[in-house]
């Protein structure tokens, strides 16, 4: 808006004749923002088809891709949460791991072995917890704080195993790891972890955009102080969003713990938080907060996939990888930048 | 009077075929303080963004300085051909010194290094001039907001600006930074400087202007001479029609007048608000006036739990309430609308149907959880009838409504909670003509169904028109009261003088 002045000198008359226009305008906008990055994934996955000649379309292909996009979808959606505060978590990688060693090791006790599963989750959950309290009622800058936790629970994580691996060759459910839930016998199958990550995001769909709990998450992330003075128990919600993530990285633990029978403190989820931020910011969610859908995040999270699939399949370089993985995320904040210009935030 | 230093001559600037501004004729001369008036959206920032060359005028017009026709072009523009304006927001590097902020873009350097010692040196006699209490080396982060302002200045006459624009300067000035403010006015304006003075306030202008021109939907509508400065004739200027029937006050003060609702007692936060009590009756506006930087905010906030309390209580139909958040105020019953929408109240990215129904999306919800989207909707298009808000529909960003639209909208979501009390702060500030004279309507209505209504503003004439009686705050404490008589209106010059302390020299 290039002055009051205009805006406001604005006849009646014009804003009647102009509101078709005006709704046809933000059909268009909405639309645009919701598919997002949906196109550069179908671009992509067809770049990689011609290019690979004819091996990514493949149901073994696809399957793969499906199961290693799984993880860290389950990652970016807790992320989600968490961006669309206006916030960052950058301790989910060592969340991660943590949970998976408290997973392992209470699934060789005998007595206690099928309860593993829950004592991953609580586990994240607890570490997401403790973030959201440091961060919500102590104030301190969730960048800060995550940046802690991401070395202080490595180090725990370490711990747990006496930093070693952690092997469970009979570890009970298994079959969420490696098994696939069968759609049409002997046709079509999901691998299990493709449909945790899909539940994952169903449910960060109906907490965000059907409770009320969903709003105040925007409003804060929108604006905190507007959000205060409204009566929002912001602390609540901040410790709501960490929480989620620090639950949903606890649930990226137990996967792979399923997934590999074993983890270790040092290896198990390394960089796994930038995985996830990138497919978040891919997903058109502002950095800054209030902006933003899981859908979103879950194209971002295929566009990941999808590339590192699709360069191991045309022969790239694991080096090469990294380069054009990291000139990804740049492109990502640039389309961030260039979506918030059209945006009504000036 | 001597030759005019400023001449614009049917100035016109257009936006995407919307005229902000229509051939403005604007004659300004060397010594004189002009006063530019109007409500906002009335072009005044337009205008002032042209002399900056911010924006280039639509062609046809003319702007001469000293005589010469010139074109304005750029951002150095206005400061090449004299022209500087000290913004509402200041424009200074609060992590850079005195020196460095008024040297800013046209550092001295020798061989290619920062020569600090000769900058100091040359912004010195400029800071003694202007009677600087700090030194040149100082961090401006250091300085009070008036200090800055005077650094501002610096710049401007450093770089030899002989038209210097003043936007709004003290808003955020406290009473004794703004009398200081007004003897430089004066003395720059004794050594020749022309100075174009934009404010809100009546009584600023009585005490600068020596002419005031009124713009009212990007024309000029008048040019006063220092005799024919009256409150009336602005104001009757600025809004296009008589003051009477602008502001509506239909509900009866006298009928209307019920039992107490919200009363503080002796409220205080240890800092800006000093012990002041209040009370509201049902079905009654009362005005919360004075200065700003006097206190009113700052109680209002103390009221609704925003900002903690080191003493006072409140009480509410005559019980006692502990209200120690913003949420707990709204659940009692006591709505606030802030003075800043965009920073405390609106969230912009949101739709307006998200917006209105914030506060009662858990009273509304399904299992305590889900959202009614059904009801959420009825309620929106509830308020957009009734409040008249003009917007393509429910659906669109907050952000993207005009100034009063807006106003609306956060009006709505207080209205939602059928609130007992009321507090309004600065209802009608950055709101067109069209939309405040709806939102007097809005209050009165409220006022009429038994709500108890306070309203802080800074607009006197606004106060006057829709308030039964006024509470004057100054310095954080009570200041007094002023009442309408059974034929008498409530007089200006009571609030001012209780606002500005002048009742004792009165006396």
């Amino acid at each position: 808006m290039p002055d009051n002045g205009a805006a406001e000198a604005k006849p009646a008359s014009t804003t009647t004749n102009g509101a078709a226009a005006e709704t046809r305008r933000q059909r268009m906008r909405m639309l645009i923002s919701a598919l997002g990055m949906l196109p550069v994934l179908l671009i992509l996955c067809i770049g990689f088809n011609v290019l690979s000649e004819g091996r990514f379309f493949t149901g073994q292909n696809l399957g793969i891709v499906l199961q290693q996009a799984a993880v860290n979808t389950v990652l970016a959606a807790g992320m989600t949460f968490v961006i669309l505060t206006g916030g960052i978590d950058l301790s989910v990688g060592s969340i991660l791991a943590a949970s998976a060693m408290a997973g392992l090791t209470l699934s060789k006790m005998p007595e206690l072995g099928l309860l593993w599963l829950p004592a991953a989750l609580l586990t994240g959950l607890v570490f997401g917890i403790v973030n959201g309290a440091l961060i919500a009622l102590l104030r301190l800058p969730p960048f800060i704080v995550t940046l802690g936790s991401l070395t202080a629970v490595r180090g725990l994580a370490r711990l747990l195993g006496a930093d070693t691996t952690v092997f469970n060759p009979s570890i009970p459910y298994a079959f969420i790891g490696n098994g696939s839930l069968t759609l049409i016998p002997g046709v079509a199958s999901i691998p299990w972890l493709s449909v945790i990550a899909l539940l994952v995001i169903l449910v960060s769909w109906l907490v965000l955009r059907r409770t009320v709990l969903g709003v105040h998450i925007y409003a804060v992330g929108g604006n905190e102080s507007a959000a205060r003075l409204a009566g929002i128990k912001v602390w609540a919600v901040l410790i709501f969003v960490y929480g989620i993530s620090g639950l949903f990285a606890g649930l990226g633990g137990a996967m792979q713990a399923a997934r590999l029978y074993a983890a270790n403190g040092l290896q198990l989820g390394q960089s796994y938080e930038l995985d996830a931020i990138t497919a978040v910011i891919l997903g058109g969610t502002s950095f800054v907060g209030g902006i933003g859908s899981i859908w979103g995040t879950l194209v971002g999270a295929l566009i990941i996939a999808v590339l590192s699939n699709g360069l191991i399949l045309i022969g790239v370089s694991d080096i090469w990888q990294y380069v054009i993985k990291g000139l990804v995320i740049i492109g990502a904040v640039a389309l961030d930048r260039y979506r918030l210009q059209g945006s009504a935030r000036t | 009077m001597n030759d005019p230093i400023l001449e614009m001559r049917g100035v016109s600037k257009t936006f995407f075929g919307i005229k902000a501004l229509r051939a403005v004729d604007l004659t300004v001369y060397p010594g004189e303080i002009h006063a530019l008036m109007g409500e906002n959206g009335a072009g005044k920032s337009t205008l002032m963004k042209i002399l900056s060359g911010a924006y280039r005028p639509d062609a046809g017009g003319e702007i001469r300085i000293e005589g010469r026709a010139v074109r304005i072009e750029g951002p150095l523009g206005g400061r090449a051909a004299g022209i500087s304006i000290i913004y509402q927001e200041l424009s200074l590097a609060p992590n850079l010194s005195v020196a460095e902020n008024i040297y800013l873009g046209r550092e001295i350097s020798r061989s290619g290094l920062l020569a600090r010692g000769t900058m100091r040196e040359g912004v010195g006699p400029i800071l003694k001039r202007l009677g600087a209490d700090f030194l040149p080396s100082t961090l401006v982060a250091h300085l009070s907001m008036g200090q800055r302002q005077l650094v501002e200045i610096a710049r401007a006459l450093h770089v030899r600006s002989k038209i210097l624009i003043m936007d709004e300067p003290t808003t955020s000035l406290s009473a004794a930074e703004s009398e200081r403010l007004f003897a430089l006015i004066r003395q720059l304006r004794a050594e020749g400087l022309a100075i174009i003075y934009i404010s809100h306030r009546m009584d600023e202008v009585y005490a600068l202007g020596d002419r005031v021109t009124v713009l009212r939907d990007g024309r000029l509508v008048g040019s006063l001479d220092k005799p024919e400065i009256r409150a009336d004739t602005i104001v009757r200027l600025m809004v296009g029609r008589d003051v009477s029937s602008f502001y509506k006050k239909d509900h009866d003060p006298e009928a209307g007048r019920g039992h107490p609702v919200l009363a503080a007692i002796d409220m205080a936060d240890g800092g800006r608000v000093k012990g002041c009590s209040l009370t509201v009756h049902a079905g009654e506006v009362v005005g919360l006036a004075g200065l700003i930087g006097a206190g009113r905010t700052e109680l209002a906030h103390l009221i609704i739990g925003a900002s903690p309390k080191t003493s006072g209580r409140l009480e509410l139909e005559g019980r006692p309430v502990e209200i120690r958040t913003p949420g707990e105020a709204l659940e009692a019953g006591i709505a606030y609308l802030t003075e800043d929408r965009k920073a405390l109240g609106l969230f912009l990215d949101m739709s307006c149907l998200d917006n209105i129904n914030l506060a009662v999306l858990g009273r509304d919800a399904k299992l305590g959880w889900f959202l009614d989207r059904d009801k959420a909707r009825e309620r929106a298009d509830r308020a957009f009838a009734g409040l008249s808000i003009r917007a393509a529909n429910a659906g669109v960003p907050a952000g993207g409504l005009s100034g009063g639209n807006q106003q609306k909208v956060l009006l709505s979501r207080l209205l939602a909670i059928a609130p007992k009390v009321l507090i309004l702060d600065e209802p009608t500030r950055g709101v067109d003509v069209g939309a405040k004279s709806e939102i007097y309507s809005i209050i009165d209505n409220l006022a009429k169904a038994g709500t108890a209504i306070l309203v802080i503003s800074s607009d006197l004439p606004e106060i006057i028109g829709i308030c039964d009686r006024v509470i004057v705050m100054r310095a954080g404490h009570i200041a007094g009261e002023v009442s309408r008589g059974p034929n008498s209106p409530l007089a200006q010059e009571d609030i001012m003088g209780l606002a500005t302390g002048m009742e004792h020299l009165d006396a």
